[in-house]
């Protein structure tokens, strides 16, 4: 096909959102934000190697408001992008592209991913 | 690859030059879903494990960080989650970033950055494991 006739990708300020293009882009999103995110797990390992002062003022951070506000969405994140990344590596496979079976279970990532999200939290919170 | 008319007198080689070899796009995509693939156990262990030593302290997050199973399990996660956001963002950057230069940088900042907090996230669980 000749440069000049190739189809224009959807201009994305007059596209009506859909499940399927919303959850797409989330899932860059999410990979991106969870890729910064691992500066804090790093920075925890490295400080309970580096002893209790160290490990104390990690803990007390995460366990501040603004460090449960980083650590939910975190953690809500790394369930959406799991979810949907087992979505993705079975279309790797070949499998699940009927448009029927796209919308079931894109739903399906949205309530797995909350779903998720939740048990987490409520195990956390029950422990602390 | 209906048209195979050249466009530019560029030689092919110029064309080429600075894109890699045909079959790095192969194993980019291979790893992507292989760490892919370690991670969903791995993750799901690793979330259920510290919501359930949630607010631990250091005694604690000690003896579980350093217990065998568990460090070899952390080193696992951790290699296969800087592995995997690597590629990812490299992939992001690629589709964003137009200006070849720009572009080079920033691959090889995250590139480093990736093997730098790798590194000393395993450093500090095996300094734990090996009880240091
Ligand atoms: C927990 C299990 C995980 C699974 C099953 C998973 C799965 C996937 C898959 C299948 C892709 C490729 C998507 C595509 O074809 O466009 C992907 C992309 C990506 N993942 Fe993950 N991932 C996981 C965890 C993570 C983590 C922990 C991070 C970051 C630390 C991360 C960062 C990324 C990034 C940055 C991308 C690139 C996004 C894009 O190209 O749009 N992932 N993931």
């Amino acid at each position: 096909m000749s440069a000049e006739r190739r189809p224009l990708s959807p201009h994305l300020q007059i596209y009506k959102p859909q499940l399927t293009s919303v959850l797409s882009i989330s899932h860059r999103v999410t990979g991106v934000g969870l890729a910064a995110g691992t500066l804090l797990l790093t920075w925890w390992l490295l400080a309970a190697a580096s002893g209790p002062e160290a490990f104390a003022t990690a803990q007390g951070f995460l366990g501040s408001w603004f460090g449960y506000l980083i650590l939910f969405g975190f953690s809500y994140a790394l369930m959406y992008h799991l979810c949907n990344g087992v979505r993705h590596l079975f279309w790797d496979a070949g499998r699940g592209f009927e448009l029927p079976t796209v919308y079931k279970s894109g739903w399906a990532v949205v309530i797995g991913s909350a779903a998720l999200t939740v048990i987490a939290w409520a195990i956390a919170l029950a422990s602390a | 690859m209906a048209d195979k008319t050249f466009r530019s007198m560029r030689t092919p080689l110029a064309r080429v030059r600075g894109l890699g070899s045909a079959k790095e796009g192969v194993h980019h995509w291979w790893a992507q879903r292989l760490t892919a693939l370690a991670l969903v156990p791995l993750t799901l262990w690793f979330v259920v494990s510290v919501a359930g030593l949630a607010g631990m302290d250091h005694a604690a997050a000690v003896a579980w960080i350093g217990s065998p199973a568990v460090s070899v399990l952390l080193v696992l996660l951790v290699t296969a989650t800087f592995w995997h956001a690597q590629l990812g963002v490299q992939v992001v950057i690629e589709d964003y970033v137009h200006s070849e230069a720009v572009k080079l940088v920033a691959l090889i900042a995250v590139k480093f950055a990736a093997v730098l907090l790798a590194i000393a996230s395993i450093f500090a669980v095996l300094r734990l494991a090996f009880g240091g």
